[in-house]
């Protein structure tokens, strides 16, 4: 390999003009890198800049500023037929007059490889994707699950050094999508290709990859591990898009290596937590708590970030139960696990009871608000 | 239950609408086996006996065709052969050109955004609104005004002169036909998912190839349908071809009128009803094309 980078995005801005006329810029001075044989990310709303980005690695849009490289090279014009790398669409885009062999067939025929090879790496590949025996079947003779399968033995037949993917779950149901994903991750191992993978479901992501590149208006907002965006977010767009959080608005105080003090008007006290971004005394910052991470006790406990409050909704969901607290006016999410099996309501929180909240001082996140 | 019950009223409209549309398609061809060679009412079944038949009750005429009497006429009138020898020779040449041409400005309209690109557009409209006549008044004047300068300036005498022929009505053919191809496919384009072609050059394949082994195969039923539309309107065209037509490229329609005003004959009817099982299976062929391609 040449680079210790599969795909690099140094800087690249991708400009569109609207159709009233006006320029917008889709993806907005983004640089990342993409290490070998990774599982990498981009995770996003609709419009956040994901799918242009891949799409600018595959060629078939080009940066207006900066470059894509490809193990180390870079691409600049070069159109999609000259790169190394192959493309899941989110429409799969099989080729609807071919069978499923001439389908998996057409890039090695492009690459002209002859004809014992073409079935004998066909043959491979749809074994790979469990799809053996299926190969002259139209696609249209497909369910979804199978027809997602033949898009990816078509990309993965050409044994590319990058895969990536646009969505290539999106369509199928929430049982096979789980299958699949673990499917996918299985293989991404077992071949060892790195894959880069567009989503806007954010449990997929953190399922399945390395790491995470979090997008929202073209701009990279954070890239770490899928343990590093959810609990280390950068800043309060990323813990507000991945899971759930509670938030208050305050002021830091002080700052002492990475704990800062802020004073939160609406709980009435000083809050300590982890300050995850770069903050200094004076900033505006959110304080963020993920609704597992609260305790909640029937008694005060220890007196740092610990208050008294009301449940206004208790909800049983099975192996939580969701309570919802009123804490001096402000409306606060708690999950809780129900870790002992018993029908006593009493082990279960009731609406108006009175209870202690505390926010333990290494799950308190302070956000920049970016 | 069906809030839409079917009224009665369904069934005789659609009654009345097939009767509107085929009744005379049934009688054309039924007096084409007239035994009146005045063909005005229908006499009865033309009927053999040993090499004869018999005409208007009593005439008695030579001929081994029996009910195909007037079929056999036909295919012996030299006129009739050399006009459907130039309906076919100007449909083919101009649908050919026109599918090619009409298939292409398709394409670059789905697929550019250019400065002209509405009025490019609009201009397909054009030649399908205005009335045939004015297209053809126009046609003609563009063609002796051209071909006097052209004749003029280069001193062409004789048989090298430029003049009104089997080329004039092509050219005029192909004109009228591009804007049908182009609608047809561009119908068929505005369902087609730019990720196909994507997917191809994604697999390797470069512009060419994309189109010849992916874009062209996924479009071909509506290239054909413009095809065919083109074809059978280039087949019945009779007033521009009435202005831009010169000696000895005389089509069918064409002849067909010329034959009306002297006499009606049942041979005008042969000659529609060979015409009409023509184009009878030629769409039955490209409706079999058509589901094949679906399986």
């Amino acid at each position: 390999m040449a680079s210790e980078f599969a795909v690099e995005l140094r800087d690249v801005v991708k400009k569109f003009i609207t159709p009233e006329g006006s320029e917008m810029a889709a993806v907005d001075h983004v640089t990342m890198q993409i290490r070998n044989g990774e599982f990498f990310s981009m995770l996003g709303s609709s419009g956040c800049g994901k799918t242009t980005s891949l799409r600018m690695i595959a060629g078939f849009e080009w940066p207006t500023e900066g470059d894509v490289y490809i193990e180390g090279k870079p691409m600049g014009h070069l159109p999609p037929f000259q790169r190394n790398v192959n493309t899941v669409f989110q429409s799969y885009a099989l080729f609807q007059h071919m069978t499923v062999f001439q389908n998996v067939a057409f890039g090695l025929e492009m690459e002209g490889a002859s004809k014992d090879e073409i079935a004998r790496r066909v043959g491979r590949s749809l074994e790979m994707v469990q799809l053996t025996g299926m190969d002259r079947r139209r696609p249209r003779q497909l369910s979804g699950g199978q027809q997602q399968r033949v898009a990816l033995a078509r990309a993965l037949v050409k044994t590319p050094d990058v895969l990536l993917l646009d969505e290539p779950l999106g369509a199928l149901d929430l049982k096979l999508r789980k299958e699949m994903q673990l499917e996918l991750k299985a293989l991404q191992q077992q071949l060892g290709i790195t894959f880069i993978y567009v989503t806007h479901d954010q449990e997929e992501a953190l399922t399945m990859s390395d790491r995470i590149a979090v997008m929202s208006k073209g701009k990279i907002m954070q890239m770490g591990t899928s343990v590093e965006v959810y609990e280390r977010p950068a800043n309060r767009f990323v813990a507000e898009f991945i899971g759930e959080s509670n938030f208050l608005e305050g002021k830091v105080k002080s700052v002492k290596g990475d704990q800062a003090v802020v004073d939160v008007p609406a709980w009435g006290e000083e809050l300590i937590g982890i300050a995850t971004g770069k903050v200094k005394a004076g900033d505006d910052v959110s304080v963020s708590i993920r609704p597992e991470k609260v305790r909640l006790t029937d008694k005060q406990g220890i007196k740092e970030n610990s208050l008294e409050a009301v449940v206004t909704t208790s909800t049983y969901i099975g192996s939580d139960t969701h309570v919802y607290l009123d804490v001096r006016g402000q409306r606060f999410k708690v999950w809780e696990q129900n870790r002992i099996s018993t029908l006593d309501p009493r082990a279960y929180y009731a609406n108006g009871q009175k209870v202690w909240v505390t926010l333990l001082s290494e799950n308190t996140l302070i956000l920049p608000k970016a | 239950m069906n809030p839409f019950r079917r009224s009665p009223f369904v069934l005789f409209a659609a009654m009345l609408v097939y009767v509107f549309l085929y009744l005379p398609i049934f009688v054309l061809v039924l007096y084409s086996f007239n035994a009146s060679r005045t063909n005005v009412v229908f006499t009865g079944f033309i009927s053999q006996t040993g090499s004869q038949v018999v005409m208007d009750g009593s005439n008695v005429v030579q001929s081994p065709c029996g009910a195909f009497h007037w079929y056999c006429e036909l295919s012996k009138n030299k006129d009739v052969t050399n006009a459907a020898k130039n309906t076919l020779t100007i449909a083919v040449v101009a649908t050919i050109i026109s599918t090619i041409v009409g298939t292409m400005a398709a394409l670059a309209l789905q697929r550019y955004n250019f400065k002209l690109r509405p009025f490019s557009q609009l201009s397909l409209y054009i030649p399908i609104v205005i009335p045939e006549i004015v297209m053809g008044i126009g046609i003609l004047t563009l063609f002796s005004q051209l071909f006097g300068w052209i004749n003029n300036a280069l001193n062409l005498e004789g048989a090298s002169r430029l003049t009104l022929g089997l080329g004039t009505v092509i050219v005029s053919h192909i004109a009228f036909m591009i804007p049908f191809v182009t609608l047809v496919v561009q119908a068929r384009l505005q369902g087609f998912d730019k990720a196909y072609e994507e997917a191809a050059m994604d697999l390797g394949a470069n512009e060419w190839t994309t189109f010849q082994r992916v874009t062209f195969p996924m479009i071909l039923p509506g290239v054909l349908s413009g095809a065919l539309l083109a074809f059978t309107l280039s087949l019945d065209d009779f007033v521009i071809t009435f202005f831009t037509n010169g000696p000895g490229s005389t089509t069918l329609p064409i002849y067909v009128y010329g034959l009306l005003r002297r006499i009606i004959t049942p041979q005008v009817n042969a000659l529609s009803t060979v015409w009409i099982a023509l184009v009878f299976f030629t769409v039955l062929l490209l409706q079999w094309i058509q589901n094949r391609e679906q399986k």
